[in-house]
């Protein structure tokens, strides 16, 4: 409870100091847009950021959506083949290394304009937590609970289903939290590599056109979109795994 | 040393009512510091319906002793064989294998947890728990089918744990001291609760413990390992019928005592 109210303090101070900071003198609100400005640019532009809230918000769940099945997919691929594991992984790690922000306009290139680059990209960023926690999380079964299995002559599919999936999940829902938060980063470097919609192009157009209230609207509404995301995943997690209450902060 | 061993070591490997059958079994592990001798030339049998306890100090690779039977390790020297099979992927057919601790899984409840044991075998789920439940009932879990492990004691725990190994339906039970973790006046209750159960359920069984009054109390025979490398030291057999009623009166009786002594005697060499 106490620490509930740490945080709400710590926000209230963080927008305090927003607040002067960009009615300090010497600061240019081209630069910096105060909350308040902020705040009014939102009630002002409220449908137009709505609207292209809707888009950005698609591509990421869809980004997510492709990465958490090629991510599960091909940790449960590299766990159960271990040659495979030892191939991959090292490309696994490459492709995090990717700076994705030179590959987006390629993207672009290759899938056109539509969805296609923004979900590629949200997908590739999103990849890597959910395949190596959901890989860490397969690999560290309890040694003795696999020998029981293998004492109960379960087939392997049956140990995979019955005791290393679910042994998986608090893992899973980790990489998951880490996917969410950058996800939307990944939709923002979409759009600005070739969009006609979405905040991430908004921001980028207000930017140009010297709106800074508006570009900073943008920010706001999608840093709350990955608090969402992020809150949404904790949820589910505690319905889905109800047997490690209290594992991982809120 | 002075030894009670029934079977000279000339006798063949197993007869026809052996159910389980171990000879000159030899176990070695390698470490940093060289090679460990766990287990050296091993004899034991174990007739059908039969319960022969287990007892030695830690460490003394009464472990390993199971995870052999159980077919879960392969020996470096000497046979195995259960129910007159030798290779693993038989024995692991024809045994049960209860490790230390419950290793329930805290996503299932109760019932869900004994069940597992039907499942892997094809079983669907639903007919695994039909056929799961009167075992619960009769052995004292009725209450507690959907409840989850962490809402059980260590004694309801070691119970569904049992009733897995029970479920598996194989003719021996290898029992790696089931109830070492828990507090004394819960062990005794759980011993007591055993003796019961395999009184309904009469199964071959192998069980391993450091606890000279658990053996004698359950086992139709007490086979006494030294410290490392485990080997035999003395077989003592418990001519009292099973079970053997409540604990208390059964631990207080002179014959008791006196099979007591002679482990004790075995045991500290």
């Amino acid at each position: 409870m106490r620490r509930w109210w740490l945080s709400v303090l710590l926000f209230a101070a963080f927008i305090g100091l927003w607040q002067l900071v960009a009615s300090l003198p010497g600061v240019d609100n081209l630069t910096l847009a105060s909350p308040a400005e902020t705040l009014r640019a939102i009630r002002h532009d409220h449908a137009l950021l709505v609207d292209n809230m809707w888009v950005t918000l698609e591509e990421v769940l869809l980004g997510l959506a492709i990465a958490v099945l090629a991510g599960a997919g091909s940790a449960i691929l590299m766990h159960l083949f271990r040659p495979l594991r030892e191939a991959a992984y090292p490309l696994l790690v490459a492709s995090q290394a990717i700076p994705i922000v030179v590959l987006a306009p390629l993207f672009v290139l290759a899938f056109d304009y539509g969805i296609g680059p923004k979900l590629a990209i949200v997908a590739l960023i999103c990849f890597f937590p959910i395949t190596v926690n959901v890989l860490d999380g397969l690999r560290s079964v309890d040694p003795e609970l696999l020998k029981l299995m293998r004492s109960l002559r379960a087939s392997r599919v049956a140990t995979l289903v019955r005791v290393e999936l679910p042994s998986s999940l608090p893992f899973f829902f980790s990489g998951l939290r880490v996917a969410a938060t950058v996800s939307v980063i990944g939709a923002v470097f979409g759009e600005w590599a070739g969009a006609d919609k979405g905040l991430g192009r908004l921001v980028l157009l207000g930017n140009n056109q010297l709106q800074t209230p508006r570009v900073y609207a943008g920010v706001v509404i999608l840093t709350l979109m990955a608090v969402a995301l992020f809150a949404l995943v904790t949820l589910v997690e505690r319905v889905a795994v109800p047997w490690k209450r209290g594992g991982s902060p809120a | 040393m002075q030894t009670d061993l029934e079977a000279p070591a000339t006798e063949p490997l197993s007869s026809s009512e052996d159910a389980v059958a171990v000879s000159g079994l030899a176990r070695r592990y390698r470490t940093r510091r060289g090679e460990v001798s766990a287990l050296e030339a091993v004899d034991l049998r174990v007739r059908e319906g039969e319960v022969l306890a287990v007892v030695g100090p830690s460490g003394c690779g009464k472990s390993t002793l199971l995870e052999l039977i159980a077919g879960l390790q392969e020996p470096d020297a000497g046979t195995l064989s259960a129910l007159g099979h030798a290779a693993a992927a038989d024995r692991l057919a024809a045994c049960a294998y209860m490790p230390q601790r419950d290793l329930l899984l805290p996503w299932r409840d109760g019932l869900g947890n004994a069940a597992l044991a039907l499942e892997v075998q094809g079983v669907s789920r639903k007919e695994a728990r039909r056929r799961a439940a009167p075992l619960f009932e009769r052995f004292g879990l009725a209450e507690f089918e959907q409840s989850p492990p962490s809402e059980l004691s260590g004694g309801m725990r070691q119970r569904v744990a049992f009733l897995r190994t029970l479920l598996s339906g194989r003719p021996v039970l290898l029992l790696d001291e089931p109830f070492a973790a828990l507090d004394s006046l819960t062990r005794g209750a759980m011993q007591e609760w055993l003796a019961e159960a395999l009184a309904h359920e009469p199964r071959t069984v192998v069980l391993v413990t450091h606890d000279v009054e658990e053996a004698i109390y359950l086992g139709d025979r007490v086979a006494v390992l030294s410290p490392r490398p485990g080997r035999v030291v003395a077989e003592i057999a418990v001519p009292l019928a099973r079970p053997r009623g409540r604990r208390r009166d059964a631990i207080a009786a002179p014959a008791f005592a006196e099979l007591r002594h002679r482990a004790l005697e075995a045991l500290e060499g």
